[in-house]
């Protein structure tokens, strides 16, 4: 059975995933982008391999996404991740309409049809407010570690309203608010809201039809979720895998390459 | 048509002979200018050069001068030095451009730029009436303003019951322009200069409305964005010439040549796109290539619509009742490319239907507001009516601070990437 891989290097994080035909996730990786993309990629699509035990013969086509695509040099193709978020988003959750992806320097909003056929998108511009990036700022700020800014924003009860959207004011706005005697949990509470609120915006443009997929690396922030829950007035769709769906929805298409490629049996012989 | 011509001499002719000119009239602008000559400032919709140049002025049109310091990477200079003595960074490029080269005494990288004597102008953009009278602070010309009533709604254009009315009222301004014309420049009118002159514009019209409709062809012969831009150069700075006339009647015989000969402007065209907005000049040409990369080309832009003075609709002057034809010619010129910024859903609707469009790229811009406001709203309709898909994609005509290569290519990979899923889907339905 023909593997598939798909990895995004992202302004952050690169991630990697191997597919097998039936589109089952066999193995996966996340690594810090850092300074040298090329080694990234590298890096997450062997640790990938590692993960699900594979030897890199058995994967037949790569795809790279993602800002630093064109740096997954051993990949066979490129596909941006706008098509590969939408592609992994209707793969894991098939009723989905709208996919909302907030990453490290950009946050999307990509409307797909009832075929998983993307009808319109958009994105940041210029600007990473809004995005991952901002939370990053926040977490410096208040020196909490990223993956506890979610639990403690949802112990705040009084949020305060952060008025800058602006990713390099976010950090003077919360020491201001800790200036004034803020709760740490109030305050990031707020800084959900007003992240949730912007991504919102965004998927406003491109019109929000039910079901809306979460995916992206703040896509795992529990405060963000429920953020978004409010706002759109009804539950997103968020996977354990949302992190890795531009990887699986590169993986996709690389697994498209490989079963159109083929020559059925019986033809062309002589 | 031109026959028995030799394909190398045709195919080509129309860009190479189109910088030639433009080199040749920012010579002739140069030469002005060391000879203290003082320049007619003009605005590409409703320049009016066919009576200009009756009075022997060097044509200046500071639009076109701003976007060339764009085209050869040097806006951000004088957008800075605009900006140093006080202009904000949020006004429109064109303006610091121009602002800066009058700072600079007229240096511009294809030459030097004649101060203005006269500015004439319409209301067609609004900025055109503030820029205009940073040059009567500046040098104290004298500028005359031309109100050009609108269309009172979309689909109402040139042909309602107030149209004799309006064409009258514009007549009257023209009549008032011309002594102040003649004051300046030391020149009596002379109506058979006009008559000349607006005879060239009829070819030009004329040819302009061929060349546009030519484009509808599979697959298309020039490209919108592009060549369509190095046509519009010297749509506007040539009216009323008889090199224009000339090089235009070519430029149709070159493009109906193609068109017979199904010569292309790509290897194979598999994307038929419409641009609407301004061009973004920082990276010009690699900005079209984000699109002919993928086989993408621009069959039609609004662009060449309001850019050209609404010559898109071939209105040809009736000499024997010049100044009443002239005005009628700036009314339904000026109106039509009015319409063609602020009034465009159905215009697009019916472009997509008769360019037999694969997408429709919009391109809103920082600078101006005047053509950006309303293209979110074009979108939503358009993409009600017709099932176009379509991108939008935000930069800026002059200011390369707000140009991110990057994040453009990522949203036009994108769209192409979609357009090619349509395609393979389409094909796969078919069978």
């Amino acid at each position: 059975m023909a593997l598939a891989a798909g990895v995004d290097v992202g302004s952050t994080q690169t991630k990697a995933v191997v597919i097998d035909e039936r589109c089952a996730i066999v193995g996966r990786s996340l690594t810090d982008t850092g300074a040298n993309v090329i080694r990234a990629a590298e890096q997450a699509f062997q640790e990938a391999l590692q993960n699900g035990d594979l030897r890199e013969e058995e994967v037949e086509y790569v795809v790279g996404t993602g800002y630093g695509r064109y740096k997954v040099t051993f990949g066979n193709t490129q596909v941006t991740e706008i098509s590969c978020h939408a592609r992994g988003a209707v793969q894991m959750f098939p009723s989905t309409r709208t996919v909302v992806d907030m990453g490290g320097q950009d946050t999307k909003a990509i409307r797909v049809s009832a075929d998983g056929e993307i009808v319109d998108f958009c994105m940041n511009d210029k600007c990473a407010a809004g995005t991952g990036r901002f939370l990053g700022a926040a977490s410096t700020a208040l020196d909490i570690p990223l993956d506890q800014l979610g639990p403690t924003a949802r112990r705040g009860e009084r949020p305060v309203k952060i008025s800058t959207t602006c990713t390099v004011f976010a950090e003077s706005e919360v020491l201001s608010w800790l200036g004034k005697g803020k709760k740490i949990e109030d305050i990031l509470l707020g800084v959900h809201q007003s992240i949730a609120s912007r991504s919102v915006g965004l998927l406003r443009r491109v019109g929000v039809e039910d079901e809306v997929t979460f995916t992206g690396g703040v896509a795992r922030n529990v405060a963000m979720v429920d953020a978004l829950n409010e706002r759109l007035e009804h539950r997103v769709n968020v996977s354990e895998e949302s992190h890795f769906m531009g990887a699986l929805g590169a993986a996709l298409f690389a697994l498209d390459h490989i079963l159109t490629s083929r020559v059925p049996a019986g033809t062309g012989g002589s | 048509m031109t026959v028995n011509v030799d394909h190398d001499t045709i195919v080509g002719r129309g860009n190479r002979d189109g910088a030639q000119l433009f080199r040749d009239w920012f010579a002739d602008l140069t030469a002005a200018a060391h000879a203290q000559r003082g320049g007619a400032y003009v605005f590409v919709m409703g320049s009016l050069t066919e009576l200009l140049r009756t009075f022997d002025f060097p044509i200046v049109f500071p639009e076109i001068n701003s976007l060339q310091t764009a085209v050869r990477r040097i806006a951000h200079e004088y957008l800075g030095e605009a900006e140093d003595f006080g202009y904000s960074p949020d006004i429109c490029g064109y303006v610091k451009a121009d602002v800066a080269t009058q700072l600079r005494g007229g240096d511009h990288p294809m030459g030097q730029i004649p101060k203005p004597t006269l500015a004439v102008l319409t209301n067609a953009c609004n900025t055109y009436i503030k820029w205009a009278e940073i040059w009567e602070r500046m040098y104290e010309i004298p500028i005359v303003t031309i109100d050009v009533p609108g269309s009172r709604a979309a689909g109402q254009a040139s042909d309602t019951g107030s149209f004799e009315s309006d064409r009258r009222y514009v007549q009257h301004q023209i009549e008032e322009l011309i002594p102040v014309c003649e004051r300046v420049s030391g020149i009596g009118f002379d109506i058979d200069r006009l008559r000349e002159s607006m005879q060239h514009a009829n070819v030009m019209s004329r040819s302009w409305k061929r060349l546009l409709d030519l484009n509808a062809n599979r697959p298309s012969v020039f490209n919108a964005l592009s060549d369509g831009t190095i046509y519009l150069g010297v749509a506007n700075g040539f009216r009323g010439t008889a090199a224009g006339a000339r090089y235009f009647a070519e430029l149709v015989d070159e493009m109906e040549y193609k068109a017979e000969h199904g010569i292309g402007t790509l290897t194979e065209e598999l994307y038929r796109l419409i641009f609407v907005g301004v061009p973004c000049y920082p990276i010009f040409r690699r900005f079209t290539e984000l699109f002919t990369e993928w086989g993408g080309t621009f069959v039609n832009s609004t662009y060449l619509w309001f850019a050209s003075g609404g010559s898109n609709v071939g209105f040809e002057y009736d000499l024997d009742r010049p100044l009443e034809s002239l005005a009628e010619g700036l009314l339904v010129g000026v109106r039509d490319a009015m319409d063609s910024m602020f009034f465009q859903s159905e215009l697009l609707v019916s472009m997509a239907d008769d360019f037999h469009a694969d997408g429709i790229v919009y391109h809103p811009i920082k600078s101006c507001r005047t053509v950006s406001t309303g293209l979110a709203d074009t979108r939503r309709h358009v993409m009600k009516e017709r099932p176009v898909p379509s991108l939008f994609i935000e930069s800026d005509m002059m200011d390369r601070r707000v140009v991110s290569e990057a994040q453009l290519k990522n949203r036009v990979d994108a769209f192409f990437e979609g357009l090619a899923a349509r395609k393979t889907r389409a094909a796969v339905t078919a069978d």
